[in-house]
C-alpha cells in the first residue's frame, strides 16, 4: 500500500498530545475503577474539572446501575454483554473496598468482582485496625452471599408476601402496640455501625416504647462490667499484643475467637517473629496460657497449663497475689491453687512491668476485676492496654437480654424485632424465649433465612448479605469504615435500616441516610477535603476513614475497683471440685454458628483437633481411659437437667476431669449444610448473677449407647520424631546459633561427607526468568486456617462433606498439619504415636512444594504434570487420565483426586449443586472434572495476570506484586510468596539471611528440591530440662 | 525329533497310551456334549461374571470413589489385583518358553492349559489397568499415538508407559505362541469333526494345516523362535511391573531388589495357579494318564524353589532397611510387621515362606489334596504380598499428618470377583471347545517317555477307532 503522510487523529486529546494522554495511550482500559485510581475519581465527582467523557462515564454507570437494579431474578444463563456496562470488563476483576461485619466481628475488606459477581474477599491493607488481615469466616463470607437456602422475599408465617403488604401490616401493628403503650424491643447482636444505631434511635423516637437490646452469642459482658467498676467505663479497651513481652492468658482464645482475633493475631505475630522475617530481632514475646481445652491460642503458647474451669478464678487470684508479693500490692484471700507454671508466669510478669499483658476469657466480672487489678499493678494501662480507645466488637448486655426474656415470658412485650440475632438458637434461655414468642403480638425477624428464631416469628423481612448492603462500621473509637454493595440485591430483600426507616415513616433510602450521617458527623473531623463529595468518594474508595489513627493516645488509667471484694466473690464461687466440669468454647471456624450454613467453614478442620462437620465432647486421655471411653463413643453430657449426646474426641492437653464442647453447632434451621451437624451446646451455658457462664462445675458425663465417627482430616497426632519434617528449637539456643534445631542430612561419598542434596541424577530445570517460591514461618503461623478457606474460594475447591472427610478425601490444596509432641524415646515407635498429656503443638501449613525434582512429574504416563520455566509444578487437568501414580509418589501427599463428579451431584449438595452457588466460581480457575488429579498451582492464574499486567505496561513485575491467595490472606504474614530470582523481593531478602539460619526444606534428604522453605519453630522456653525434670513440669 | 530320556525317569504318560488313545482321550471333551460338571461350573462362572460386570459398570459410572481409596492410599486392591494376575500369567510363559528351551518334556502335558491361563490372566490384569484409571475412556492416551492435540506425547520416563509396552508385548507374544501350538490340534479336530459347522470353524482356525513334514518343520522352528522371544519376556514383564514401585520415592517401594523378587514371586504364584487348574482338569476330563503325579511333583519343586527365593527377598528387604540407616525405610518395614496391617504381613509370610517348605516332604509333594490346598494358600499369600507392598507402604509414608487407613468397600471386593468371573468363564470356554492338552506334543513324547505295556494289549491298528479307550486300564 502506498504510504501516505496523512494522519488522522482519533480525538482532540491525540491532537493536543498532552502528557497524560501519551502516558495512557497504550493502556487498554483507560480508567479502571480500582483503588489505585482514587485521585481520578476525586476529580471526576468533585465537579470542578468534570470532562465530557467523565460525564458520560457517570451517566453510563448510572444507567447500568439502574438497569442492573431492575433485574429481578437471578440470571440462569450466560448472556453475552451486547450492551456492556462501561466499567465491567469481561475477565478483568474489579475491587471494591467494603467492610465485613457479622455479630461484631470486623474486617476491612476488598471485594473482588468478576462480571458483576463478587467472587473473593481480600483484606484491605489501608485499615489500621484489621491491617489487611482476614479470618476464615471473612474469607468464607462470599459463599454465604450465594446461599441457596436464603429467603427470596418477605414472609408472613409460611406465606410469601410482598414488601408493601409487609410494611402496611407491620406498621399497623407497631402503631397498635405503641398505641397501647406496649413494649417494643429490637434485639440485635453487636452493631458496629454508628449510622445503623442512629436509624434505631430514629425508630425509637417514632415509637417511644421501643428499646434496643444487644446481646452476644458468646458474651463478654463480664469484662465490660468489670471495666465499669474498675475504671468507670463500660467498654472493652484496645489490647496491643505486639508491645507485650509477657502474655498471660487465662482461658482467652484471643487468636481464635476472643473479641477481635483479627487484630490480635497480627499484633501477636509481630512479637513472635524473629530473625530476618522479624526485622532481624532475636527476641520474642513469651506466652503463658492457662486453659481447660487445648485452644488454638494455647497451642501457640510457650508454656501451657491445663486447668479446670473451677480453678480459673483461683489461678487469676493466685497470679495476682504472686505478682503483688513481688511488686508490693495487697493480696486477696482466696484458696491457694497448685498448677504448673504459675510462679514462672508471675516472675516473668513482674520482670516485664509495663510490657506485660494479662487477659482472661471469663465472663465473670469478678475474675475480670482481678485481671484489671493485675494489669494495673503491672502498669500495663497506657502501654499494652489502651482504655481510652475502646473497641466496639462486643456490646452485648447479658442483664438486658435476661430482662427481655423475662418480660417476654410475662407477656409484657408487644413487639419484638430480631436483627442479626437468633436467640432461640444461641441464647442459653432460647427454649424459654421460644415458648414466650407466641405471646408477643408482633414479632419480626430480619434474618436471611427462616432460622430457629425467624421460623417462629410472625414476619420475616429478610435483610440482604453485607455484599449487597450500604453500611458503615466503627470497630474502634475513631476508626470508621464503609460497606458498599458489590452486587445488587439477588433476592427481594431489604436492608434492616431501610425497613426501620420505612416503619418509622422516614425516607427509606439508607444510602442517602448514610451519606448524610457521614456528612454531619465525620466530614467535620477532617480538613483534608474541599467538599463532602470528595471526602465521601475517597472514604468509599479507601473503605476506611481513620481520623484517630495517627494519634497516640495514652489510654493509661488507674485501677479504681474493689479487688478485695472481687477476690472474696472468687473465693465464694471457685472451689476445688472432684467431679467433671464443662467448658463451652467458640470454635475457630464456625464461631457462634451464625455462618454455620457455609460449607467452606463446615469443612475447615478445627485448628487443633482437625475435626470438621461436628462438635464433640473433648476429653483428656486419662479421663477417657478412666471412664472406659474411646474416640467416637457417644456420651451424654448433662448440666442442670439439660443434656446433649456427643461423640468423644480424645484431646491431648485437655484438663483431666473436664469436657469441652464447641458452641455454634446443632443448627436445626440453618440450611442444608448446617442442619443436623453436631449438637447445640448453648443450652448448657448457665446464667449466674446475670452473666452467661460458659463453664459449669458440676457436670455429669455418662457413656451413651452407640458411636458416631468424627470426621478428622488428620488422624495421626505426632510427628514420630521425624526431624526431617519438623524442625524446632528454643530461643536461647537460637540466639546462640541461628541454625539451632536444623536437621542437615549428610551423605558419605568417596570424597568425604557432603550434603544429601549435592548428589543428584537429575539435570534440573532452568528458571531463567522467575522462580516462584514461598517461605512459611512456623513461628508466626498460628494455625488459624484462613489460608485454607482463601485457597478454597480462590481455586474453586470442592466441598466433599462429612462422610468423604471420614473417607479421607477432602480436597483442600492447602492444609495445616498439626503435630503434638510425644514423651516417648526416639526409637519407641508405638509409644511415639501417643501424644503427651499436655503436648507442645506445632502447626505446619502444607501445600504443593513445587519440587524442582518432582517425583510426581516423572511417573505420569501422559505428561499431565510438568515443570514450568518458573519453577512451578504444573497440572494439566485436561490431560490427566487419573492413574493417581503422582499422588502416590508425592512425599508430601498434597495431590487430590476427584473421586466423584462433585458438581451437579445431589450426593454433594453444596455450592456447586445449584446455579446460585456456582456464581461464586472464580472464572480464572477450571472446575475440575471427575477422575483427574488436582493440587496447589501457586495461584498460577494470579501469576499470569500479574505478568500480563506488567507486560501491558511494558515493565518488569514489581517485587511482591503477585501474591497467592494464601499469602495474601494470612493474618500474621507467616506466608511470604515471591520471585526468588528477584534479589529485592521480600522472599529473596529473607532467604539470603535464613539459608544459613532457620530456613529448611521439608524432607531435604530425598532431594526433591522444593520451592518452599520453612523457618524453624522457636519456642521461648527455658533450655530443655532433663527428661525427668520435664515430666515433673508437665505433671 | 529324537528324544533320549534317562531310563530311571518315571514315564510321562501312563496307561500305555497309543497315539490314537491320545487323540481320543483329549478330543472327547471337545467333541462330546458338555458334561454336567462343566455346565454347573460354567453357569456359576457366568453368574459371577454378570454380577462383577454390573459392579465394574457402576464403578465406571459413579467414579472411583466407590472404592475405599483415599488421598493417602491411591492404589490398593486395583493394583494389587493387577500385579497378582500378571504374576499368575508368568507360569504359562515359563512353561511354554523356558521349559521348551530346556527340553523339559513334562511340560507337554500342561503347557496348553498354562498358556491359556496366561492369556486370560493378562486380560484380567489389563482390566484392572483400565478400571483403576480416573478416566478410562482416555486410556489410549498412554499409547504413543500420533495425535491432533499438538505436541502431546507419552512420558517415556514413566514406569506406567513401560508397563503399557511390557504388558501389550507380553500379551501379543503369548497369544501367538498359544495359537501356534493349537494349530495341529485344531487340524486334528477338524479332521475328526462330524458336523459341517465344527469342521468349518475348526478348519478356519487350523489355517489349512496338512500335517506334512514341511509344516511340522516350520511348526518346530516357529516354536523355537517364539520360545526365544518369550524367554526374556518372562523376566522383563514382571521386572517392569516391579519398577512401578521401585522407581518411586516411597519408602517400601524404592527398593532395588524388586525386579528379581517380583519375577520369582510371579513364577511362584503362576505355578500355584497352574496346579489348581490342572488338578481339576485331570480329574474332570479324566486325563490322569497325561497329567501325572510326576508332573505335579515337578511343579511343586518349582514352587518350593521360587517360594524360597521370595522368602530370602523378604528377609533381605528387612536387612537392608535396617542396614541403610534410612529412618523412613526402617519405619516402613517395622510398620509392615508391627503396624496396623501386621495381619496382612504375617498372612503373607506364612503363606509364601512357611507353607511351601512343606513340599520338602515327598508325601506332601505327591499328594493331590495337599498340592491343591497349598497352591490356594500360595495364591492367597501372593495376593497379600502385593497388598502389603502397596497399601502398607502408602498408608504411612513420609508425613505422619497424612497417614491413613485403607478399608475395602463392597466395590473393591466385587470388582475383584469380576476378574474371577471373567477368568473362569474364559477358561471354561477354552476347556470345552479347545483341547486342554497339546495332543501333538504329547504324541511326540509318547515314544520315548510313556509307560509301555505288552504289545498284544496295546497294539491297536493305526487309524482304527477304539470304542472304549479306557480298556487299557482294565488290563493294568
Amino acid at each position: 500500500m502506498e504510504n501516505t503522510s496523512k494522519r488522522y487523529w482519533k480525538g482532540v486529546e491525540e491532537l493536543r498530545n498532552d502528557a497524560t494522554f501519551v502516558k495512557n495511550a497504550n493502556s487498554e482500559f483507560a480508567n479502571p475503577d480500582s483503588i489505585e485510581s482514587s485521585k481520578d475519581l476525586n476529580g471526576l465527582l468533585g465537579g470542578s474539572d468534570t470532562q465530557r467523557r467523565d460525564f458520560l462515564k457517570v451517566m453510563g454507570f448510572g444507567m447500568a446501575a439502574v438497569t442492573l437494579a431492575a433485574c429481578e431474578a437471578p440470571v440462569h444463563k450466560a448472556i453475552p454483554y451486547i450492551n456492556k456496562p462501561e466499567f465491567t470488563f469481561p475477565t478483568i476483576s474489579d475491587y471494591y473496598a467494603s467492610t465485613f461485619s457479622e455479630g461484631g466481628d470486623y474486617a476491612a475488606v476488598l471485594v473482588e468482582t468478576r462480571e458483576g459477581r463478587p467472587i473473593k474477599i481480600e483484606g484491605n491493607q489501608q485499615s489500621s485496625v484489621s491491617k489487611g488481615g482476614t479470618t476464615a469466616r471473612v474469607q468464607a463470607s462470599v459463599l454465604s452471599l450465594y446461599d441457596i437456602d436464603k429467603l427470596k422475599g418477605p414472609k408472613r408465617g409460611d406465606a410469601d408476601i410482598d414488601w408493601a403488604t409487609a410494611d402496611r401490616e407491620i406498621v399497623n401493628q407497631l402503631n397498635s402496640v405503641a398505641g397501647k403503650n406496649g413494649a417494643i424491643r429490637i434485639i440485635t447482636s453487636t452493631i458496629l455501625s454508628p449510622t445503623t444505631k442512629a436509624v434505631v434511635a430514629d425508630f425509637i423516637t417514632k415509637y417511644p416504647t421501643a428499646r434496643h437490646i444487644t446481646y452476644d452469642a458468646y458474651s463478654v459482658a463480664g469484662l465490660i462490667q468489670a471495666n465499669q467498676s474498675s475504671f468507670g467505663k463500660a467498654v472493652i479497651p484496645s489490647y496491643d499484643f505486639s508491645k507485650a513481652d509477657t502474655i498471660v492468658s487465662i482461658n482467652a482464645d484471643f487468636l481464635g475467637s476472643w473479641i477481635a482475633p483479627i487484630e490480635f493475631m497480627n499484633a501477636y505475630a509481630k512479637g513472635r517473629k524473629i530473625g530476618a522475617i522479624g526485622g532481624g530481632k532475636k527476641t520474642m514475646s513469651r506466652h503463658y496460657q492457662f486453659e481447660t481445652g487445648l485452644s488454638m491460642t494455647g497451642s501457640n503458647a510457650d508454656y501451657r497449663t491445663a486447668i479446670k474451669p473451677s480453678q480459673e478464678g483461683l489461678v487469676v487470684a493466685a497470679l495476682y497475689n504472686k505478682v503483688a508479693a513481688k511488686l508490693g500490692g495487697t493480696s486477696i484471700g482466696t484458696a491457694s491453687v497448685e498448677v504448673a507454671n504459675l510462679d514462672k508466669a508471675a516472675a516473668d510478669l513482674a520482670n516485664s512491668r509495663g510490657k506485660a499483658l494479662v487477659i482472661s476469657g471469663s465472663n465473670d466480672p469478678n475474675v475480670q476485676t482481678v485481671v484489671n487489678a493485675l494489669n494495673g499493678l503491672l502498669g500495663n494501662y497506657g502501654t499494652t492496654i489502651d482504655i481510652d480507645t475502646p473497641v466496639n466488637y462486643r456490646q452485648g448486655n447479658d442483664q438486658q437480654m435476661n430482662a427481655f426474656i423475662n418480660e417476654a415470658k410475662a407477656g409484657r412485650v408487644g413487639a419484638a424485632l430480631f436483627f442479626g440475632a437468633n436467640p432461640i438458637y444461641d441464647h442459653p434461655r432460647g427454649a424459654e424465649l421460644a415458648e414466650a414468642l407466641p405471646k408477643i403480638a408482633l414479632s419480626v425477624s430480619f434474618a436471611d433465612r427462616a432460622d430457629e428464631t425467624a421460623s417462629l416469628t410472625k414476619y420475616i423481612t429478610p435483610a440482604p448479605h453485607y455484599l449487597e448492603c450500604w453500611n458503615d462500621a466503627e470497630p474502634k473509637q475513631g476508626y470508621y469504615s464503609l460497606t458498599q454493595p458489590a452486587i445488587t440485591n439477588i433476592y427481594k430483600t431489604r436492608q434492616f435500616q431501610s425497613s426501620l426507616l420505612t416503619w418509622a415513616g422516614k425516607p427509606n433510602d439508607y444510602q442517602v441516610y448514610l451519606k448524610n450521617y457521614w456528612e454531619t458527623n465525620y466530614f467535620p473531623e477532617t480538613e483534608e477535603f474541599s467538599s463532602f463529595e470528595k471526602f465521601w468518594v475517597q472514604s468509599l474508595n479507601a473503605g476506611v476513614f481513620e481520623p484517630n489513627s495517627g494519634q497516640v493516645s495514652g489510654g493509661g488509667a488507674a485501677f479504681a475497683g474493689n479487688v478485695a471484694a472481687a477476690g472474696a466473690a472468687i473465693a465464694q464461687r471457685y472451689k476445688p471440685t472432684t467431679g467433671m466440669e464443662l467448658a463451652l468454647y467458640e470454635s475457630v471456624g464456625i464461631g457462634t454458628g451464625a455462618m454455620a450454613n457455609n460449607p467452606f467453614l463446615q469443612e475447615l478442620p478445627d485448628p487443633v483437633s482437625k475435626a470438621c462437620w461436628d462438635n464433640y465432647a473433648a476429653l483428656s486421655q486419662k479421663t477417657a481411659h478412666d471412664m472406659g471411653l474411646a474416640q467416637n463413643d457417644m456420651v451424654t453430657v448433662s448440666v442442670n437437667g439439660k443434656s446433649i449426646d456427643l461423640p468423644v474426641l480424645i484431646q491431648p492437653g485437655q484438663a483431666d476431669n473436664t469436657v469441652s464442647v464447641a458452641i455454634g453447632y446443632g443448627r436445626e434451621k440453618g440450611g442444608k449444610s448446617a442442619n443436623g451437624v453436631g449438637k447445640n451446646a448453648y443450652p448448657l451455658a448457665m446464667i449466674a448473677n446475670g452473666f452467661v457462664m460458659y463453664t459449669a462445675f458440676n457436670v455429669k458425663v455418662e457413656k451413651a449407647s452407640g458411636s458416631h465417627v468424627i470426621a478428622q482430616t488428620q488422624t495421626h497426632d505426632t510427628v514420630m520424631g521425624r526431624t526431617a519434617v519438623l524442625q524446632e528449637s528454643r530461643l536461647a539456643s537460637y540466639q546462640k546459633n541461628p541454625k539451632a534445631g536444623r536437621h542437615e542430612p549428610k551423605v558419605q561419598t568417596s570424597k568425604g561427607e557432603t550434603d544429601a542434596t549435592d548428589i543428584t541424577l537429575w539435570d534440573g530445570y532452568g528458571k531463567p526468568n522467575h522462580s516462584w517460591g514461598m517461605i512459611i514461618d512456623l513461628n508466626s503461623c498460628i494455625g488459624c486456617g484462613t489460608c485454607v478457606v482463601a485457597c478454597n474460594a480462590e481455586n474453586n475447591i470442592q466441598v466433599v462433606g462429612r462422610q468423604e472427610v471420614i473417607n479421607r478425601r477432602e480436597m483442600h490444596w492447602m492444609r495445616i498439619d498439626r503435630y503434638y509432641s510425644s514423651d516417648a524415646e526416639a526409637e519407641d515407635f508405638s509409644a511415639l504415636e501417643v501424644a503427651s498429656a499436655n503436648p507442645e503443638v506445632t502447626f505446619q501449613p502444607m501445600l504443593c512444594q513445587h519440587c524442582s525434582n518432582a517425583p510426581c512429574e516423572t511417573v505420569c504416563p501422559v505428561l499431565a504434570t510438568t515443570h514450568s520455566t518458573e519453577g512451578l509444578n504444573q497440572m494439566t487437568y485436561n490431560r490427566c487420565v487419573g492413574t493417581r501414580y503422582c499422588a502416590n509418589n508425592c512425599p508430601y501427599k498434597v495431590r487430590r483426586f476427584n473421586w466423584f463428579k462433585y458438581t451437579d451431584n445431589d450426593n454433594f449438595d453444596y455450592q456447586y449443586n445449584n446455579d446460585l452457588g456456582k456464581m461464586s466460581i472464580n472464572p480464572d480457575v477450571t472446575v475440575r472434572s471427575r477422575g483427574v488429579i488436582e493440587k496447589c498451582s501457586f495461584c498460577v492464574q494470579r501469576i499470569q495476570e500479574g505478568k500480563l499486567t506488567a507486560k501491558k505496561e511494558r515493565r518488569r513485575l514489581e517485587p511482591d506484586e503477585v501474591q497467592t491467595a494464601c499469602s495474601q490472606a494470612c493474618p500474621t504474614n507467616a506466608i511470604i510468596f515471591g520471585d526468588m530470582n528477584n534479589p529485592i523481593s521480600t522472599i529473596s531478602k529473607i532467604l539470603m539471611e535464613e539459608r544459613e539460619g532457620r530456613a529448611f526444606h521439608v524432607l531435604e534428604e530425598i532431594n526433591v528440591r522444593p520451592q518452599i522453605s520453612y523457618l524453624t519453630k522457636i519456642r521461648n522456653k527455658d533450655e530443655e530440662l532433663s527428661k525427668e525434670a520435664n515430666k515433673e513440669v508437665h505433671a | 525329533m529324537s528324544h533320549v530320556t534317562s531310563a530311571v525317569r518315571p514315564p510321562l504318560v501312563t496307561g500305555g497310551k497309543t497315539y490314537a488313545d491320545v487323540t481320543e482321550d483329549i478330543s472327547r471333551q471337545v467333541e462330546g456334549a458338555p458334561t454336567r460338571e462343566w455346565t454347573i461350573a460354567f453357569t456359576i462362572a457366568v453368574v459371577v461374571l454378570i454380577y462383577g460386570t454390573a459392579c465394574v459398570f457402576w464403578t465406571w459410572w459413579e467414579g472411583l470413589g466407590v472404592w475405599g481409596l483415599n488421598k493417602t492410599v491411591g492404589w490398593a486392591w486395583d493394583i494389587t489385583n493387577f500385579v497378582w494376575w500378571v504374576g499368575i500369567g508368568h507360569a504359562g510363559t515359563l512353561i511354554s518358553a523356558i521349559l521348551l528351551l530346556f527340553r523339559q518334556k513334562w511340560r507337554t502335558a500342561v503347557n496348553r492349559a498354562a498358556e491359556a491361563m496366561t492369556i486370560f490372566a493378562v486380560l484380567c490384569a489389563a482390566s484392572f489397568i483400565l478400571m483403576h484409571m480416573g478416566r478410562p475412556w482416555l486410556a489410549y492416551w498412554a499409547l504413543p499415538l500420533p495425535n491432533t492435540f499438538g505436541s502431546l506425547w507419552v512420558n517415556f520416563k514413566s514406569p506406567l508407559v513401560w508397563d503399557v509396552f511390557a504388558i501389550s508385548t507380553y500379551f501379543t507374544v503369548s497369544l501367538v505362541f498359544w495359537y501356534m501350538g493349537l494349530i495341529p490340534d485344531l487340524a486334528t479336530i477338524r479332521d475328526r469333526a462330524r458336523s459341517k459347522v465344527s469342521r468349518y470353524i475348526y478348519g478356519a482356525f487350523a489355517m489349512g494345516w496338512n500335517g506334512s513334514a514341511k509344516t511340522w518343520a516350520r511348526y518346530e522352528y516357529m516354536s523355537l523362535i517364539l520360545a526365544g522371544l518369550s524367554t526374556p519376556l518372562v523376566l522383563s514383564v514382571h521386572t517392569i511391573v516391579s519398577m512401578d514401585f521401585a522407581t518411586s520415592v516411597i519408602p517400601g517401594w524404592h527398593t532395588t531388589i524388586f525386579p528379581p523378587y517380583f519375577v520369582a514371586g510371579a513364577i511362584f504364584s503362576g505355578f500355584a495357579m497352574v496346579q489348581n487348574l490342572v488338578l481339576i482338569i485331570r480329574v474332570v476330563f479324566k486325563l490322569e494318564d497325561y497329567i501325572t503325579i510326576e508332573h505335579i511333583e515337578s511343579m511343586n519343586k518349582v514352587i518350593t524353589l521360587t517360594g524360597s527365593i521370595v522368602g530370602v527377598a523378604y528377609l533381605t528387604e528387612f536387612f537392608i532397611a535396617w542396614y541403610s540407616g534410612v529412618e523412613f525405610e526402617s519405619y516402613a518395614f517395622i510398620n509392615r510387621a508391627t503396624g496396623p496391617y501386621w495381619w496382612a504381613y504375617w498372612t503373607m509370610m506364612t503363606c509364601n515362606v512357611i507353607t511351601p517348605q512343606l513340599f520338602w516332604s515327598r508325601a506332601i509333594r505327591r499328594s493331590i489334596v495337599w498340592t491343591f490346598v497349598l497352591s490356594v494358600v500360595v495364591n492367597i499369600g501372593m495376593w497379600f504380598e502385593r497388598f502389603v507392598i502397596i497399601v502398607t507402604s502408602l498408608h504411612r509414608d513420609y508425613l505422619p499428618s497424612s497417614w491413613a487407613m485403607f478399608h475395602p468397600t463392597l466395590f473393591d471386593i466385587s470388582d475383584y470377583i469380576f476378574s474371577f468371573g471373567f477368568f473362569f468363564t474364559l477358561f471354561l470356554l477354552f476347556s470345552k471347545f479347545l483341547p486342554v492338552v497339546n495332543m501333538a506334543e504329547v504324541k511326540a513324547v509318547i515314544k520315548s517317555s510313556s509307560e509301555r505295556l505288552p504289545v498284544s494289549v496295546s497294539g491297536v491298528a493305526k487309524g482304527e477307532r477304539v470304542a472304549n479307550p479306557t480298556f487299557n486300564k482294565d488290563v493294568e
